[in-house]
């Protein structure tokens, strides 16, 4: 059991580095000179020779790489090349506002998923399934950003319930807060729901098959209840999984629906960058990113041993 | 077919008991869309009588079984009357809300493969209070997993406290059969039905698993359904037998009868093929000729006549039943042991 | 897998026919011609061009001669729908076709390779899995400027890991059956098993696949031209169309339906296929997905 989860952290460690390798050879190396990049093709040998002495860039290569990675360990991410602006505290305050949208998300597609997709695994011969079935097609065929701009047309031009875009903390104005956060989540969440709803379809309909919801049956449990107290639990087993790794189709997804609604959020940070050529904050936003897929999975992992005790030691 | 009457009066081994039947079963009839697969099958069982249902497969003793727990697969559909003693309505096409309420109760089933009929995700012991709560037959949960861990101890398990709290995955497959077999009687009922209950289980387990389940319904008084392929269980355990080929009942009799003296040529097939000292004049073991066709392509008329050596023109009409009832008796136009020219 | 299954009834498969042409490969291939026609017709004709840019013919509505209307610049809708489709249908193509050429043969090398090897591959593999195509483009992006050949490239290499991973357990399949056994017992040379017996093996999932990630492709490349990360304009891009109807979304939000639909239609389709597809291919997994 230890065993298992040293291998875990081994592999999470690993992973870690290798992408942090990547990510900074890709930024840093690739580009050529990330200094003449930021400052432009029309920038003065000496401004560039200045900027790159500032942020230590004539410096090799691997102890670049070590001093940024070590910057990150200790949570320093340096200030970025063009706005001299610390890159950490911008990136933290951006992150409040992605994680709202992602999490609220996230809880909007588990609870349109689970019910409609146990539903379309209980119906599978029914109309009624197949038409539930027909609907996720269509709907995990919609882009997050369509479906944010097919929302605003209808609630905000037609309708003019909620806002078009914006953003307001939720300590500042809580009920604006919700009004501007209703539609991007639902964006969001509606088309996760379509994938998921997919899976809970397939997991559950794996379940119903087996044995023991057939001495559930025989013991008495109607249908419903059988597959309640017996099949969700073992049915939600892939579905976390599903869950874990749809987080990284979800944070990027958020960099696009936060770009639709015009959110500060972790995403318009990144997407600004690239437009200013700021490397430095690309890659320190992209390895964040990275980063948080890579711990989201690792959790996910985890979580397994919980709900599956035939993770757990002692199994035959 | 003849009609019915009380084989109770009738059956020289149960004469000593005149109650109402547990089980009664009359022209019980299997079908997935066009196909029959199990006709005209008729069968009665009384209070703690043990009779086997022997057949190979695609004989239809598993749909059998299945009906009466109206547990078929989706698409597969049951005709005919199966009625239990103490409930009002008939099994065939009662809805889920009235048969959830006899399952686990009145009728309780117990199926051929331990490893996968544990929910893998729960304990043992919540497993077997869980059959006791939904029939409301303990007051409340705690009183459930006591009287849980008490079944436990009367399957045999050791350690039954550890055992109630462990996972299935914990435990061996004639361990968990055991536990299926706690849960099947939980609530006493009055009517097991086993669906090869030990076939899948090492050799060496089997013999106690089935006295275990023979145990359990002798001191219940309760009826059983006993379903298999291997003879000399139901030589050890049933006191009836129901022979079944084709979907169809082809001989029925007490043990004792049927298996010294076949009188359908299957059954007759059958015991001499597991008779090892039959040999013919070359040595080789007794078969039967042919094998069991795939379901829904048996022949016409007597469903055996396709592999029997006896068979002739008259075969090809379906041969009544022969016997004073649907216990007793057989269906061949040309029996053993009786002179035909 | 259940004891279910032993019950020796099997209901006869009278359904085998329709499930050779069942309703999701039709319909998917039959919205996938039609997509691939569009975009064919396109390189011949388009009703004008849709470059064209006319102030006076600004923000027209469906009309006779403008059938789907016209834009902020008063270009012709349709002709941009028709132009777009080339765009997404090509960049999916590459992206696939990178996609395919590099994960196929990985996935059967790691299937082949001894077991640590062949984990420890996929491990690397599952890495490349936390570099959605999205943040892959935006990085190039940042790195080489936005074109269709980033866009292309990106996504492509984002999808190597899911080509990768259901090639590798197509080809263990394969690998576990007794021909290869056989050949490896005869001697053959596992480079010549790789190509003879394992990849004709697992073709049909490299199609089920292609269709699949195809999908995934068009929404990418939408979402990158959304941005601004894909074709630069003048080309049409549905993406793009999107872009640029935001801003009149309170005017005219007809001109974000069209790009939408046009996008949900060729995602719906090659999802559908797929699908399908799958199906006809292995009966068993119907009812899975």
């Amino acid at each position: 059991m230890t065993l298992r989860l040293i291998e875990r952290i081994a592999v999470l460690a690993a992973s870690l580095a290798v992408s942090s390798i990547l990510v900074f050879g890709f930024m840093s190396v690739l580009p050529g000179d990330p200094a003449r990049v930021a400052l432009g093709v029309n920038a003065s040998d000496q401004s560039v020779a200045s900027l790159r002495a500032e942020f230590g860039l004539d410096r090799p290569l691997v102890s670049q790489y070590f001093s940024w990675v070590g910057g990150l360990l200790r949570l320093h991410l340096g200030d970025s090349y063009i706005s001299r602006a610390p890159i950490g505290p911008q990136i933290a305050d951006r992150l409040q506002v992605t994680l709202w949208l992602v999490i609220t998300s996230m809880v909007i597609a588990v609870l349109i998923a689970v019910p409609i997709g146990s539903l379309m695994a209980v119906w599978h011969r029914r109309i009624s399934g197949l038409v539930l079935s027909a609907a996720s097609q269509v709907g995990v065929a919609i882009p997050a950003f369509l479906a944010g701009i097919l929302l605003i047309t209808v609630f905000a031009v037609h309708l003019g319930w909620l806002p078009a875009n914006g953003w307001t903390p939720p300590a500042q104005n809580p009920a604006m807060f919700l009004k501007q956060l209703a539609l991007p989540a639902l964006s969001l969440g509606l088309v996760q729901a379509a994938v998921l709803t997919r899976y809970v379809r397939s997991s559950v309909l794996d379940v119903l098959r087996e044995d023991y919801m057939r001495t559930a049956r025989a013991k008495g449990l109607r249908p419903m209840p059988a597959l309640l107290r017996h099949g969700l639990r073992n049915a939600s087993v892939p579905v976390v999984t599903v869950l874990g790794l749809q987080l990284a189709t979800l944070l990027i997804g958020a960099v696009v629906v936060e770009r639709v609604f015009v959110i500060p959020g972790l995403g318009s940070l990144l997407l600004d960058g690239v437009s200013s050529r700021d490397l430095n904050l690309v890659q320190d936003v992209v390895m964040f990113l990275v980063v948080a897929v890579l711990l989201v999975n690792f959790v996910v992992d985890l979580l397994y041993v919980v709900i599956d005790p035939r993770m757990r030691a002692g199994g035959r | 077919m003849t009609a019915l009457t009380d084989p109770v009066s009738i059956d020289p081994v149960m004469s000593y008991i005149a109650a109402p039947a547990v089980l009664t079963v009359r022209g019980l009839g299997v079908s997935v869309r066009d196909t029959a697969l199990v006709q005209d099958v008729n069968l009665t069982i009384g209070p703690g009588e043990r009779v086997g249902l022997i057949g190979e497969s695609g004989s239809g003793k598993s749909l059998t079984a299945l009906s009466i727990m109206g547990l078929l697969p989706e698409d597969v559909t049951a005709t005919g009357s199966v009625r239990l003693n103490g409930v009002a309505h008939d099994l065939i096409g009662a809805d889920e809300r009235a048969l959830s309420r006899v399952r686990g109760r009145d009728v309780a089933m117990v199926f051929q493969e331990p490893m996968t009929a544990l929910n893998p995700t729960m304990r043992v012991g919540d497993q077997v209070a869980e059959a006791m709560l939904i029939h409301r037959t303990q007051p409340n949960r705690r009183a459930a997993r006591a009287a849980a861990v008490a079944r436990l101890d009367r399957v045999g398990l050791p350690d039954p406290a550890q055992a109630a709290r462990a996972y299935p995955n914990q435990l061996s497959g004639g361990q968990r059969q055991r536990v299926v077999v706690a849960i099947a009687l939980a609530n006493d009922p009055a009517l097991l039905v086993c669906d090869e209950p030990t076939t899948a289980l090492d050799v060496t387990v089997q013999a106690l698993v089935l006295d275990l389940i023979v145990r359990g319904v002798t001191a219940r008084n309760s009826a059983m359904l006993f379903i298999t392929h291997d003879l000399a269980v139901v030589a050890t355990v049933c006191q009836r037998v129901l022979v079944m080929y084709g979907g169809r009942v082809i001989e029925s009799g007490s043990v004792q009868e049927v298996f010294s003296r076949p009188l359908h040529r299957y059954t007759q097939g059958l015991i001499g093929a597991s008779d090892l000292d039959i040999v013919d004049s070359r040595g080789r073991l007794a078969t039967i000729a042919g094998s069991v066709p795939p379901a829904g392509s048996f022949p016409t008329g007597c469903v055996f006549r396709n592999r029997c050596t006896y068979a002739t023109e008259l075969c090809q009409t379906p041969p009544d039943w022969t016997g004073p009832d649907a216990a007793d008796g057989f269906a061949c136009h040309h029996p053993a042991g009786v002179q035909h020219g | 897998m259940s004891s279910q299954d032993n019950v020796a009834v099997q209901p006869p498969t009278d359904s085998r026919a329709s499930r050779r042409l069942n309703p999701s490969l039709v319909v998917g291939a039959v919205i996938v011609l039609f997509v691939v026609l569009t975009a064919l017709v396109s390189f011949v004709w388009t009703p004008y061009d849709p470059t064209n840019i006319d102030a006076t013919q600004r923000l027209l509505g469906p009309s006779a001669t403008h059938w789907f209307g016209t834009d902020k610049f008063g270009r012709d809708v349709l002709s941009q729908i028709l132009m777009g489709s080339r765009t997404t249908l090509f960049v999916g193509f590459v992206a696939v076709g990178v996609a395919a050429v590099i994960g196929v043969p990985f996935g059967i090398l790691a299937a082949m390779a001894p077991r640590r090897p062949g984990e420890l591959l996929m491990r690397g593999n599952d890495l490349l899995l936390a570099f959605p195509a999205l943040l892959l483009a935006i990085m190039f992006s940042a790195v080489y400027g936005a074109s269709t050949l980033t866009a292309m490239i990106a996504i492509g290499i984002a999808t190597v890991p899911s080509f990768a991973r259901v090639i590798r357990s197509g080809a263990l399949q394969v690998m576990g059956t007794e021909y290869v056994l056989a050949a490896r017992s005869a001697g053959r040379r596992p480079f010549a098993i790789g190509l003879r017996h394992v990849l004709p093996n697992v073709s049909s999932l490299i199609i089920v696949q292609a269709s699949v990630s195809f999908a995934i492709a068009v929404l990418a490349e939408a979402a990158l031209s959304f941005l601004g990360f894909g074709t630069p304009p003048p080309t049409p891009s549905w993406g793009r169309m999107l872009q640029e109807s935001q801003e009149m979304l309170f005017v005219a939000p007809r001109l974000a339906v069209f790009p939408g639909l046009a996008i949900a239609l060729v995602v719906l389709g090659f999802n559908l296929l797929g699908d399908g597809l799958r199906d006809r291919f292995d009966p068993k997994l119907e009812d899975r997905r």
